[in-house]
Formats: structure tokens, C-alpha cells, sequence
């Protein structure tokens, strides 16, 4: 592996040591392995669910589902957000651990959408969690799922994790 | 069946609970009849020999303005027969009884008519909102009903560009 690596960047064979900073090889691991919950509210999540297909194929970002909020390290809230939904919806939120990243994927998600006139659902779910990414579409295409997720990978390696205060 | 004759052996049979049987477009037939005499017209319907309409395919409730009115769409598999009744009631006191001890599928289309119109089910053993939060005030379908602008701290209203 390490003499593939040397290979690739053109090292030489004898210098088997990288430098780098902690924060930088953590946030590597932590970026590529970014577990998203398993949960769809409305037609959304079958867009979601072809993004984890064999086609879009969010696995070889290294993003895979998990059926429990606990081991998960993204919520993708992929679907209109009803007022009988949100407690719940920040239920869950409230049971992953820290840190956590949140897509509003698509349309009702952001803004209410469609549904914006509506009595029953929450304008944006912006105003129950907080977002990190707002991808727009009705409903988004796999690719640009795909791309949220490489969003939220760039800011997770930016981030200084190793001197945050809390 | 042709639907003369299935109007002909209704008014033969429970002819004094009808106030009004005619033909629909739709292959259909709609009978509306008094309020008190559903339960009774409910149970004779399901097991009458000759009518035999074991399925209720569809309920639900309509606001008029000056009254309420509630539907159920049965349907008969062994006949091939359909038919529709229709029973009104008071704006103010919209009850009715409940059929959900003869058509148990009845249940949730219930509480959805009782959540978003108000109409109440006498006998229903689980009356509660369907759809709804069950902390929501009023009912949605109503055509008097205005939207509320706050929930439980959470603004509903969405403001335009001009407005902000």
C-alpha cells in the first residue's frame, strides 16, 4: 500500500514517511467515511435510494447507510416535512452524535416547496435543525446528491477539529 | 344487475329510509337517506341475500356550507354492483354513527373525516386525529376554516420578498 502510494506521488522508494498534521489524517478518515441515516420522508428519498444504487453509487465515496441515528454522521432529509413529522425529525436529530452534517435535499425541504402554501407543512427544515447543505431540485437528480455530499467532504476537511473549544 | 332493477328491489326493501335514489354517469347509483337509519341500512346492506355489498370501498365527508354530508361508496364483488349513500347533517352538531363495527376497514377513514372535517363517529372505538398533530386546533377541510399563522412556536406563514 505505502510503496503504491510513494509510487503515485513519485516519492522516492527510500522515504517512507509523509508529513502531515493530525487534523488533516483525521479529517481524511472522517470524510470518506461519512455514514448517512437511513430515513425518506416523501418521494425524495427514492432518489436517495437510487443514489445508493449500483448506478449513482454513493458507496465508493465511502457513505453507506445506517439504520439507527447513533451511528450515523449525516442526516439527508429527503422529503417534505409535515408538523406531525418535525418532533420527531429533531428526535433524531437530537440522538446522533457529534459531529453532524445535514443535507435539506430538495425542494420542500428548503423552503416548504410545493407544499408552500400549506397548512401543515414546516417552511424549510431550517427553522427546526440546522442545514449544512440546501441542494435545490424537485427532486434533486442522484448526481446532485452525489455532489452535496462531496460539499460536505471539503468541509469536513477544512475544519480544525483538534482546536475546537468545545 | 342493471341499475333499474337494483333501484326497483332497494325501494322494495328499505324504501322508507330513502329520500332520494337516481342513476350517476359513472355506472353508479346514489341513495341518500336519513341520518338515524344508516346503522340499520349499513348492516341489511352487507348481508341481505340479494344485495350482498360486502365491500365499502371508500368513505368520506364533504362540508356544503349550510350542512355536512357524509359518503360511502360500497361495492358489491359477487354482483358487480355499486352504489353510493349519502347521509346530511347539521352544520352545527355534524354527528354520526359509526360503521366501523360492520365494515372494520372503515376505522381510519373515519378518524381522516373526523380530523379534517370535525364530524363526529358515535361508537367509534378510537376516535383521535388521523393526520394531524394531535395538539392541532380546528379543522382544515372547513370551508370557514383560517389558517393558522403559528404552531408550537414555529411560524407557518411564509413571508413574500416585499413583505420582509
Amino acid at each position: 500500500m505505502l510503496e503504491r502510494f510513494n509510487i503515485v506521488n513519485g516519492l522516492n522508494e527510500d522515504s517512507r514517511m509523509i508529513l502531515t498534521t493530525l487534523d488533516e489524517a483525521v479529517n481524511l478518515a472522517r470524510a470518506n467515511s461519512v455514514w448517512y441515516l437511513l430515513m425518506g420522508l416523501a418521494c425524495c428519498s427514492i432518489e436517495l435510494m437510487q443514489t445508493g444504487g449500483p448506478r449513482a453509487d454513493i458507496d465508493r465515496f465511502g457513505s453507506l447507510f445506517r439504520a439507527t441515528p447513533r451511528q450515523s454522521d449525516l442526516m439527508i432529509v429527503a422529503g417534505t416535512v409535515t408538523l406531525k413529522m418535525a418532533p420527531r425529525l429533531r428526535r433524531l436529530y437530537d440522538q446522533m452524535a457529534e459531529p453532524k452534517y445535514v443535507i435539506a435535499m430538495g425542494s420542500c425541504a428548503n423552503c416548504g416547496g410545493l407544499f408552500n402554501l400549506s397548512y401543515c407543512v414546516v417552511k424549510g427544515v431550517d427553522k427546526i435543525i440546522p442545514v449544512d447543505v440546501y441542494l435545490p431540485g424537485c427532486p434533486p437528480r442522484p448526481e446532485a446528491l452525489t455532489e452535496a455530499l462531496i460539499k460536505i467532504q471539503e468541509k469536513i476537511k477544512k475544519e480544525k477539529y483538534f482546536l475546537k473549544k468545545d | 344487475m342493471k341499475r333499474e332493477d337494483l333501484i326497483k328491489l332497494l325501494l322494495s326493501k328499505m324504501g322508507r329510509s330513502i329520500v332520494r335514489i337516481e342513476e350517476m354517469p359513472n355506472n353508479d347509483i346514489i341513495m341518500e337517506i336519513y341520518t338515524d337509519d344508516l346503522v340499520p341500512i349499513m348492516v341489511s346492506m352487507k348481508k341481505d341475500e340479494d344485495l350482498r355489498f360486502t365491500t365499502l370501498m371508500n368513505q368520506l365527508g364533504v362540508d356544503y356550507g349550510e350542512s355536512f354530508a357524509v359518503i360511502y361508496n360500497l361495492y358489491s364483488f359477487d354482483l358487480d354492483n355499486k352504489l353510493t349513500v349519502k347521509v346530511y347533517m347539521d352544520k352545527d352538531n355534524p354527528e354520526v354513527d359509526s360503521v366501523e363495527h360492520i365494515f372494520r376497514g372503515v376505522n381510519w377513514f373515519e378518524r381522516e373525516t373526523y380530523d379534517l372535517l370535525g364530524i363526529r363517529f358515535k361508537g367509534h372505538g378510537n376516535l383521535e386525529r388521523l393526520l394531524l398533530p394531535p395538539d392541532w386546533e380546528g379543522h382544515p377541510l372547513r370551508k370557514d376554516y383560517v389558517y393558522p399563522e403559528v404552531y408550537n412556536g414555529l411560524e407557518l406563514k411564509r413571508k413574500t420578498l416585499l413583505e420582509e
